[in-house]
């Protein structure tokens, strides 16, 4: 019925189809042949590029995507120096151990910056943005990166992970188990009490259009407490405009007489609409632990343009820590308190062995922060087993 | 004339059933105390129904006129208000009585609070006795309860005073020595008791020494750490140490253990060590390497 050789409309609308038809062959082969290299630093595990090595950029480009999409064997195959380490110290490098925060991790996104090329040789230095459970995390890496006859190759600057030596260490184990009243007792029968907790700084500041609440938080009794901060803020007739909590910027296990800063962000709230502010601090008593014990050491202010605390978490007891949390506080001359930061060193902590940290700090806050006080709180996966 | 006639005769037969409904009517003590047996005579002949509504209770019972309606220990047994309805043939008649708590406390219901408080504070401890009869109705009548804590040391306070509409309440100071205080309340031969922590306060004074230890490290360890009343701080209390060197700082949380806190930092000729617990300073060192 189609075929009309009446209908003149019938043979057009068939060589529309068959030019439709060759232009979406012809521009699947350009599309395969010349993948386009300008969002590679998008890291997509599902791409499917061919890799290149004919420039330093793009060997750089193609072991990153390759690692992107967590093909370790890929990704080592495509390395210039894999004689100087296998490929399960590579894939260790990456993934880390003793189920750090990069054994889930993704790489989420990358950029690479040249900082010096030659016509056999190349250093680029690489911005990893790692995908993980408590957010992203970045590393950097200089690349090297050696002409091999017509292709590139990445000579891959390994991070080796520490180990300790076989030992033993004695730890007088300290920790309090709780036992509550049962449902069967009667109605007068007393229960444990919760923690006597009580917020000891209170400073709210207003940045880029939005309030930030920063505190601390002191655990005054003598007994461990599961702590939480949350903050109102109210309106000049006392209503409620919003309402948020402490959420991860607080250490929630507060051992007795510890102090944690805690930071509450409030998001689309001007200072201009706020009145007052009702603190609500809230404890609740929990087993606990008194270990492992965490030394922060060597902590440094960096100035601008890099501003930073700079430092190294010791574990001091003989447990492994799969992801510590570091929380800082940052104070101006009066002792008033300019900013609460934090960071999660993507590492384990290993006993007695140091690993670096460093918490970022906008410029502004930096000018002000004359002191700091720190502190570092663990997560054992041994413990939720 | 006519209208006199019928409102006279009218008048004679409402007092005519009332006698009649009386007569075989019960006659219902004002206040009966919960828990008793008692028994209520009826006359008339025949048989009629009663029935007993009130807190949390609701009866039936088929009565011979004539006898008397028995009530056993178990039949009215919650405080409150009752209403009885007698149902006699086409007539009934309606009665409102009260049950009253027993006389005798059978139970009491201790709220002590706080479960753990820090020593030497004064009515810092509050203890509230509810008093209940063997039903659980609260006994209003005034009892004399008498409150007793007694501490770890062997001191006591005592306290006795009077329940008012079944509550007695009393308050009591902490004890300067730590340990756990028994609180009793009692009221005829019915004790309860509670365990009330008394927990050591601050730290007084943070002493700390310190001494070279292997590979470049400083050993800081505190003297056993006490409040202001001599009880030693319990072990899990953190004690903060702080280095600063050279514009370097180093921290760390150490609990007590055994009593004291220690742990080792990077030894720096110059450095500046402290020490605290929340808000309590301790002594500070200038570390010179010895």
């Amino acid at each position: 019925m189609n075929s009309d050789p009446a209908n003149p409309h019938s043979s057009k609308g068939r060589f529309l189809a068959f030019v439709l038809g060759v232009s979406t062959v012809v521009l699947v082969v350009i599309g395969c042949m010349f993948p386009n290299q300008s969002g590679s630093g998008v890291a997509d595990p599902n791409a499917r590029l061919i890799a290149s090595s004919s420039s330093p950029e793009a060997a750089v480009n193609s072991l990153l995507q390759q690692i992107a999409r967590r093909d370790w064997h890929s990704a080592y195959e495509l390395l210039g120096n894999k004689g100087e380490f296998t490929e399960a110290d590579f894939t260790r490098d990456l993934t880390g151990a003793n189920g750090s925060l990069r054994s889930d991790a993704s790489l989420n996104r990358f950029d690479t910056q040249s900082l010096r090329a030659s016509s056999d040789q190349a250093q680029i230095r690489a911005h990893l943005l790692w995908s993980s459970v408590v957010g992203t995390f970045e590393d950097s890496r200089d690349l090297k990166v050696i002409r091999n006859g017509s292709h590139w190759q990445v000579a891959w600057p390994l991070v080796k992970e520490p180990k300790v030596p076989p030992q033993v260490i004695p730890v007088n184990y300290l920790r309090w188990d709780v036992i509550y009243r049962g449902a069967q007792d009667d109605w007068g029968a007393q229960d444990v009490e919760a923690p006597h907790v009580r917020i000891v700084a209170m400073h709210p500041v207003d940045r880029a259009g939005e309030v930030i609440i920063m505190g601390e938080i002191l655990n005054e009794d003598v007994v461990p407490a599961f702590v939480r901060v949350k903050a109102t803020l109210l309106d000049n007739k006392g209503a409620a405009i919003a309402s948020e909590d402490s959420f991860d910027k607080i250490s929630h296990i507060l051992l007795p007489k510890q102090v944690s800063p805690f930071r509450i962000d409030f998001r689309h709230v001007r200072m201009s609409q706020v009145d007052s502010v009702r603190m609500q601090p809230w404890s609740n008593l929990v087993p606990a632990s008194a270990d492992p014990v965490i030394g922060i050491e060597s902590q440094k202010l960096n100035p601008v343009p890099d501003s930073s605390l700079s430092g190294q978490l010791v574990n001091q007891s003989g447990q492994v820590v799969n992801v510590a949390h570091v929380i800082a506080t940052f104070y101006d001359g009066s002792g008033q308190i300019v900013w609460v930061a934090d960071q999660y060193p993507s590492r384990a902590l290993l006993p007695q062995t140091p690993v670096p940290f460093l918490i970022s700090l906008p410029a502004d806050v930096a000018a002000k922060a004359k002191t700091y006080r720190t502190v570092a709180t663990s997560y054992i996966s041994s413990r939720f087993q | 004339m006519k209208a006199w006639i019928t409102f006279s005769c009218g008048f004679v037969l409402l007092w005519a059933h009332a006698l009649a409904a009386q007569s075989s009517g019960l006659r219902f003590p004002q206040t009966v105390e919960a828990g008793t047996a008692f028994s209520v005579p009826t006359s008339g002949s025949g048989e009629a129904t009663l029935y007993i509504a009130g807190p949390g209770n609701a009866l039936r019972r088929k009565v011979q006129l004539g006898e008397n309606v028995s009530f056993g220990v178990e039949d009215l047994h919650n405080a409150g208000h009752y209403v009885a309805v007698f149902v006699s043939g086409p007539s009934s008649q309606s009665m409102q009585f009260d049950v009253v708590p027993s006389r005798q406390p059978s139970t009491l219901s201790f709220i002590a609070k706080p479960s753990r408080l820090p020593v030497n504070l004064n009515s810092g401890i509050s203890g509230v006795a509810y008093i209940f009869d063997v039903f659980r109705n609260l006994v209003l009548q005034p009892q004399e309860v008498s409150f007793e804590l007694s501490d770890a040391t062997g001191g006591t306070q005592s306290r006795s005073l009077s329940s008012q509409n079944g509550v007695a309440w009393v308050k009591m100071n902490s004890a300067a020595k730590a340990g756990p205080a028994h609180f009793n309340a009692s009221v005829a031969s019915v004790h309860e008791t509670r365990v009330i922590q008394q927990v050591p306060g601050d730290p007084c004074a943070i002493r700390m020494s310190a001494r070279p230890s292997k590979d470049q490290r400083v050993l800081l360890q505190t003297e056993p750490v006490r409040d202001c009343n001599g009880n030693p701080v319990p072990d899990g209390t953190i004690v903060s140490f702080t280095e600063t060197y050279a514009g370097l700082q180093s921290t760390v949380d150490v609990p007590l253990k055994r009593g004291v806190a220690q742990t080792e930092l990077p030894a720096q000729s110059g450095a500046v060590i402290s020490a605290a617990a929340g808000v309590v300073l301790g002594n500070e060192i200038h570390w010179s390497g010895r």
